[in-house]
């Protein structure tokens, strides 16, 4: 499985996600740097976390209208996949690529621990190596992560099972609605989620819960 | 010309900032604050010099990209 992580200024977990691909795929990625307006052409598309731009105007928002994105976007139009996690899935939500916004956490403060993330839908291009139910440790590390849809889009995002990831019951960090930790697109190929699946992937770790994620993409592909 | 844009939460939005202001301004003894939302103000020199046309630019910049509008609504204030 071919990868590409995309590089904005202000990104850190860039490396994390390197590696993290490397190891469950075999192949290192290809990372992109935000200025160039033209990906190569691969299977995966990761947009990492971080505080692109320094979280100016709002967290996301300028990373979203870089030269890559417009491309990110096209490519995600034709079926490529795209995983942005934590900033990422904040981008994702600012370029239009996923519906809702990420809001300051309801408590104002920054959190940074392990959380229990559902997998709400294990029918998906991101999560069909985990089991529907299936509860799953997550790390997260936001301050902006409290995600915000209209009632409409709530309810076509339950409705449709584009509901990726929940914080399980009683671990919700930041005030979500409906606990929502991860959405998919209405194609399915995008997703987006605010805890960081590429920090569980080694035993050094501490865990190897997020390893399924990119398993589930590899999975989907070779099928 | 200089414009002024204010971008605000929507009704409904929750706002945690403007609580956290609310109950700092009720903890300082401020009686009767009924509520308190947080803003921002974005201001822009532009060499645009008809008003309308300004205007009609700065719409465009809020909805590419000053505003989030599933979250924030925005206002345009031309200064002159």
């Amino acid at each position: 499985m071919r990868s590409a992580v995309v590089l904005f200024p202000g990104s850190n977990r860039d490396h994390d996600m390197v590696k993290a691909l490397a190891s469950v795929t075999g192949h290192t990625p290809t990372v992109v740097w935000h200025q160039d307006s033209t990906l190569p052409d691969v299977d995966l598309i990761v947009l990492p976390g971080g505080f692109s731009y320094g979280d100016y105007l709002r967290c996301g928002a300028i990373a979203a209208r870089s030269p890559a994105m417009l491309d990110v976007a096209k490519k995600a139009a034709a079926g490529v996949r795209v995983l942005g996690v934590c900033n990422g899935f904040q981008i994702l939500t600012e370029a239009g690529l996923l519906p809702g916004a990420l809001m300051r956490n309801a408590h104002l403060r920054f959190v940074c621990k392990e959380v229990k993330l559902e997998v709400a839908n294990a029918d998906t291009d991101f999560t069909r190596a985990y089991s529907k139910g299936q509860v799953v440790r997550c790390p997260v590390a936001h301050h902006d992560g409290n995600y915000f849809a209209d009632a409409e889009t709530l309810a076509r995002l339950e409705g449709d099972g584009r509901v990726a990831f929940r914080y399980a019951e009683g671990t919700n960090p930041n005030g979500s609605v409906n606990d929502i930790a991860g959405i998919l697109n209405d194609a399915g190929n995008v997703l987006g989620m605010m805890p960081h699946p590429e920090n569980l992937i080694e035993a050094l770790h501490g865990g190897l819960d997020g390893r399924g994620l990119f398993e589930s993409v590899a999975k989907t592909l070779a099928a | 010309m200089k414009v002024r844009v204010t971008v605000t939460l929507k009704a409904g939005v929750l706002d945690p900032q403007g609580k956290a202001i609310e109950g700092a301004l009720k903890g300082l003894g401020f009686a009767g604050v009924e509520g308190a939302r947080q803003g921002k103000i974005i201001d822009l020199i532009l060499a645009e010099t008809s008003a309308d046309a300004a205007r009609a630019t700065v719409t465009d910049m809020c909805e590419k990209l000053l505003a989030n509008t599933v979250i924030e609504n925005y206002h345009i204030d031309i200064l002159g």
